[in-house]
């Protein structure tokens, strides 16, 4: 992305303002905190007005207000049912008003009811179902010369390895005896992904830095006057 | 009205769109599809009460005069400007009837100047501090650690050119062994054992907290009185 000079003057000065925080809290640090928190407030509530509140709810209620800056809402009809949307909307801002928050708890259903319908749903299919039929492959698993030693061993990881990991999840039993010895290599394998995901979390906040100091160095040499 | 209105919502809400997968025809299906677009429109409201609150919080600060205030007033500023420019769709030779992000406007300047910067380097700075976290947790005092510790490493040096060049003098009848190559079975094999079974204790934690919400058995989310 080619950003213009102003950009990458900006950009960098608020980089270092950041950075500085290595050494230690100062006002520098404080002042780059403080105008990310209320540009990022905004930018999501712009994106929100611009990406869903007009497309969704002003097109649709009145096509006509909106149809000079947006063409697809011309000559529809309006739907008015969007306006339940609009008040739960509404009934959420309440809580700014104390004496009739309570309100706000109308909207608040709504979300969770809408988030526990579709997940009960979602989890079911995508996450349980799917995960378990997913893991149900064969122990042995045949190569062109015979038996796939490497693949069977592969299979075989990934069949007790979940196993275990859930046994693990059991709490209903205390884990003694062999209920203990299978919970002690579901730990493993927990511990094994955990290695594995923290890898890769280092390795994506090093590609962010790499990123940021990538930009630093075009910054600096558009300050020292090179291209 | 303020207990019972809400758990009938819940209720009406969550049922209707576990219906609409049981019962294709009109009016679930039309109705799922509603419900996520109510959701949406609810949820812009949510960023606009969060505005709100950050207003709130942050004006009131500055009005008494109150710790950092010279600091609330930045976030004040950057709050206001950006939703002026984002919102009024200034500069850009569409203005209000092109994209937001489309080249030459403000909002689009905000977003490379300010934010990228601000939210990447945020982010990495993250780096400095797991990095030095890991080295003080990091400890193989025990067989669990020992494998955390292994696992992060491999997977580490096999996503860079040193996990090749250590292990790249291995024959090829032991290929299966270079470091990369570890790195791929681990991500594809205990990884994802690992993955599976936090995935479906997941599902099943999720399924039951959804059945109770639904049913009205949960009620935490309505608060105390």
């Amino acid at each position: 992305m080619n950003l213009s000079p102003a950009e990458l003057w900006i950009g960098g000065i608020l980089t270092l303002m950041i950075f500085s925080f290595l050494y230690r809290d100062n006002p520098f640090y404080k002042f780059a905190e403080h105008l990310f928190v209320g540009v990022s407030a905004a930018y999501w509530m712009v994106q929100g007005v611009w990406g869903t509140l007009m497309p969704n709810l002003v097109a649709k209620v009145a096509p006509g207000m909106v149809q000079s800056f947006m063409p697809e809402a011309a000559g529809k009809n309006p739907e008015w049912h969007y306006l339940i949307a609009a008040l739960f909307g509404v009934l959420l801002l309440t809580r700014l008003v104390p004496s009739i928050g309570w309100l706000s708890r109308w909207s608040l259903a709504f979300v969770v009811g809408y988030s526990a319908g579709t997940n009960f749903i979602r989890y079911l299919q995508s996450d349980f179902i799917a995960q378990i039929r997913s893991t149900m492959i064969p122990l042995v698993v045949q190569g062109q010369g015979g038996l796939d030693l490497g693949a069977s061993f592969s299979h075989l990881v990934l069949i007790v390895g979940v196993f275990c990991g859930l046994v693990y999840f059991f709490f209903s039993k205390e884990h003694h005896g062999a209920l203990g010895r299978v919970s002690r290599i579901g730990v493993w394998t927990l511990m094994v992904t955990f290695g594995a995901s923290f890898g890769y979390t280092v390795m994506a906040r090093i590609s962010l830095l790499l990123g940021r100091l990538q930009a630093l160095i075009i910054w600096l040499r558009l300050v020292s006057g090179g291209s | 009205m303020r207990r019972t209105v809400p758990l009938m919502i819940t209720f009406i809400v969550g049922l209707t769109l576990i219906l609409a997968v049981f019962i294709p025809p009109e009016p679930f299906d039309t109705m799922n599809r509603e419900f996520s677009v109510y959701f949406d429109i609810i949820a812009v409201f949510a960023f606009v009460l969060g505005g709100g609150n950050l207003l709130r919080l942050h004006g009131d600060r500055v009005y008494r005069r109150g710790k950092d205030w010279k600091f609330s007033i930045v976030t004040l500023a950057g709050f206001a400007v950006t939703l002026v420019v984002g919102l009024g769709k200034i500069g850009g030779p569409p203005g209000v009837r092109g994209d937001l992000m489309a080249p030459g406007t403000w909002f689009r300047f905000v977003f490379n100047a300010v934010l990228t910067p601000l939210s990447a380097t945020m982010f990495a700075l993250l780096a400095f501090y797991v990095a030095s976290a890991s080295f003080r947790a990091f400890r193989a005092k025990t067989p669990e650690a020992t494998i955390l510790l292994v696992s992060g490493f491999i997977i580490l040096l096999g996503r860079t050119f040193l996990g090749g060049i250590l292990t790249g003098w291995l024959p090829d009848s032991l290929s299966f062994l270079t470091i990369p190559n570890l790195a791929d079975w681990i991500m594809a094999w205990p990884n994802t054992a690992g993955q599976r079974a936090i995935v479906i204790g997941i599902a099943l934690g999720v399924t039951a907290t959804s059945l109770r919400l639904i049913l009205g058995i949960e009620r935490g989310y309505l608060g105390s009185d």
